[in-house]
């Protein structure tokens, strides 16, 4: 019956999911597609020739009415087609598959390295409520929560590779074509501590916060009571019970990390679809703008859907409110 | 960045702080933190050096005042630039422009933001759900890929700048203003004013909005935090309004090749973009805790 009541929010909440999904596409075609104004005119200027214009048209898909340009957008990206890009006269498909393959690796390694530390600074804050070791976190933790990431990119380059200790790492990461970014562990320094400054600040507050929480409940006092040793308490029956509302932050954390990846790729010069993105919204190239903010946005919907489901499955008492 | 952590469509509602005491009340308590002073300290501070900046420059931001990324000297207290215009002049030319889109902004997310969330939590019906669920569907985007796809039509105009900044702002603060108001509603005062007849929106603006404003204050600190590090961050991309206007985001990405020989004219934006948006983070914090303490000492009343 219970686990009826779960398979019940999935399946809603999946339908929500693509709801979603279906009018962030109708946004994206909107924005980019079918603005009042002439796209096409928009990127040649206003000395293009009506031939060129004409050209462009049809290579945007343009033709036709909007119900069937979207339709025809959609349907070619539900096929892996998205067309193809201004810039470089080849499908998109091809631009961004290795570009893919390397942001997935750089918000992989951020979350895999940033989790952890969070969950701990965030349980021994809680533990020395009050203390130096917490005062010290909550003061560091808001001071990079509030800082930009780009400031926080650039900071470490100033501070590690071109002028406080000059050569240390590199400044950039240069993946060579057909490369992988884990070739070069070294190059991945910068852009991951970038990443991991910017999302450890949340986890480590909700962390602390639960903590704080379940540490007052009465069944830790009732651990304690027992005699059971205070590691014990902690590990045993305190962290598990903490780190349920943490996971929501985490997923959503993953989450931003996929929009957080466009100012830090540029920053670094990171061949992921971030930096494509900005660099293709600087050429006008729409149709890989529009599969860009669709995949990024897939990324985020679908992350923040594990979330959801996440918290209802490690929060039982939400249950009862399905 | 950090700009969408406690705001997805799917974060339980946020922690409802209602002081029931004046805005003042709770920025004077707040002030007795020594993180709301230093944070003040530097917001003043920054926000001097932008709007009173471009009286203290020794030369126009457009002005060649040598070569290229030359350092510091006696004609250029901080170098040049990748043009070879003067850093420092830039510098303090340059706040204008972020401070001035990030607070309106700030302003149009928070104004209606604060109203569709008022609307919905005192509508109790139908309305409730459409306007909630039209403000999830702005949160499933990351707010800086929404700016870029306007950006990649339209162009880095101020407006669309503003607006796309302001809009994806607004359904962040409306999940905090009806988090807050939605307590207040189901109270007695409001259904006395309704029985005696006070018209819907002035039981609105009268009686629900006040009940609001610290949770809200708190909210705009935040929000005017990530405006600040979003517009200077698509500055830092590459997309400001005015290409060869002095703004702190754009300078960053100016001369950053230049970075190894003539590192100023990156740094003293990088510093100010900084301090500002730490201030505003402090000062955010400060009033959060002023908000809670004011609770819970009311808990004991």
């Amino acid at each position: 019956m219970r686990l009826g009541g779960i398979a019940g929010f999935v399946v809603r909440r999946l339908l929500l999911g693509v709801l979603v999904l279906f009018l962030v596409s109708v946004v994206v075609f909107a924005a980019t597609q079918a603005l009042p104004g002439d796209p096409a005119r928009s990127i040649l200027g206003r000395t293009a020739t009506p031939a060129s214009l004409k050209a462009l048209r049809e290579q945007l898909g343009l033709s036709g009415s909007v119900l069937s340009q979207y339709v025809d957008w959609i349907t070619g990206l539900l096929h892996g087609d998205a067309g193809n890009s201004l810039a470089a006269q080849e499908p998109v498909s091809d631009l961004l598959g290795d570009k893919v393959v390397n942001s997935a690796f750089l918000v992989f390694l951020s979350g895999i390295i940033s989790i952890p530390i969070s969950i701990a600074i965030g349980s021994y804050a809680a533990l020395r409520r009050d203390r130096t070791f917490d005062v010290t976190s909550s003061l560091t933790t808001l001071v990079f929560a509030a800082l930009p990431e780009f400031v926080v990119g650039i900071s470490l380059v100033v501070i590690f590779s071109t002028t406080v200790f000059t050569g240390f790492l590199p400044a950039i990461t240069i993946i060579p074509p057909g490369g992988r970014p884990w070739d070069d562990m070294q190059a991945m320094i910068l852009p991951t501590a970038t990443l991991v400054l910017a999302v450890t600040p949340y986890v480590v507050r909700i962390m602390r916060a639960s903590m704080i929480e379940v540490l007052e409940s009465d069944y830790v006092e009732m651990a304690r009571l027992k005699g059971l040793p205070e590691r014990t308490v902690i590990v045993r029956h305190a962290l598990p019970n903490a780190l349920g509302p943490t996971f929501q932050v985490i997923a959503i954390n993953l989450a931003y990390l996929a929009g957080g990846v466009i100012v830090v790729e540029y920053v670094f010069n990171y061949a992921g679809i971030g930096g494509a993105l900005r660099d293709a919204v600087s050429t006008q190239d729409l149709p890989v703008v529009q599969a860009l903010s669709m995949l990024i946005a897939a990324v985020y919907v679908v992350l923040n859907l594990m979330a959801d489901i996440a918290t209802i499955i490690v929060t039982p008492r939400l249950r009862t409110r399905l | 960045m950090a700009s969408t952590t406690t705001d997805i469509a799917v974060t339980p509602e946020p922690e409802v702080i209602t002081a029931r005491r004046p805005a003042g009340a709770l920025l004077r308590s707040a002030l007795h933190l020594w993180r709301t002073r230093i944070g003040l300290a530097l917001v003043v501070l920054l926000v001097a050096v932008a709007l009173f900046g471009p009286f203290f420059a020794p030369h126009s931001p457009t002005d060649f005042v040598g070569a290229p990324n030359t350092g510091p000297s006696d004609a250029a207290r901080f170098g040049t630039d990748h043009i070879g215009q003067d850093v420092w002049s830039r510098f303090l030319w340059g706040g204008r422009e972020v401070l001035g889109m990030a607070v309106a902004a700030t302003a149009i997310g928070l104004i209606l933001g604060g109203l569709i969330g008022l609307i919905a939590a005192y509508s109790r019906n139908v309305l409730d759900d459409i306007l909630m669920r039209s403000m999830d569907v702005i949160l499933a985007f990351p707010q800086i890929m929404l700016a870029l796809v306007a950006i990649a039509t339209v162009g880095p105009q101020t407006w669309l700048i503003i607006l796309t900044v302001g809009l994806t702002t607004m359904p962040r603060v409306a999940r905090v203003a009806r988090g807050a108001s939605q307590p207040i509603v189901e109270r007695d005062f409001v259904a006395a004013a309704e029985a005696l007849g006070v018209p819907r929106f002035r039981i609105l603006v009268g009686e629900v909005m006040p009940n609001t404003l610290s949770p809200l204050l708190v909210e705009m600190n935040l929000r005017l935090t990530y405006s600040i590090g979003l517009i200077a961050g698509l500055a830092f991309l590459g997309f400001a309004p005015n290409q060869n206007g002095a703004d702190w985001g754009f300078m960053i990405q100016e001369n950053r090749l230049a970075l190894v020989s003539q590192p100023w004219g990156v740094v003293l934006p990088v510093l100010a973009i900084a301090l500002l948006t730490i201030g505003t983070g402090l000062v955010g914090d400060g009033i959060a805790r002023a908000a809670v303490g004011i609770d819970r000492s009311r808990g004991g009343e």
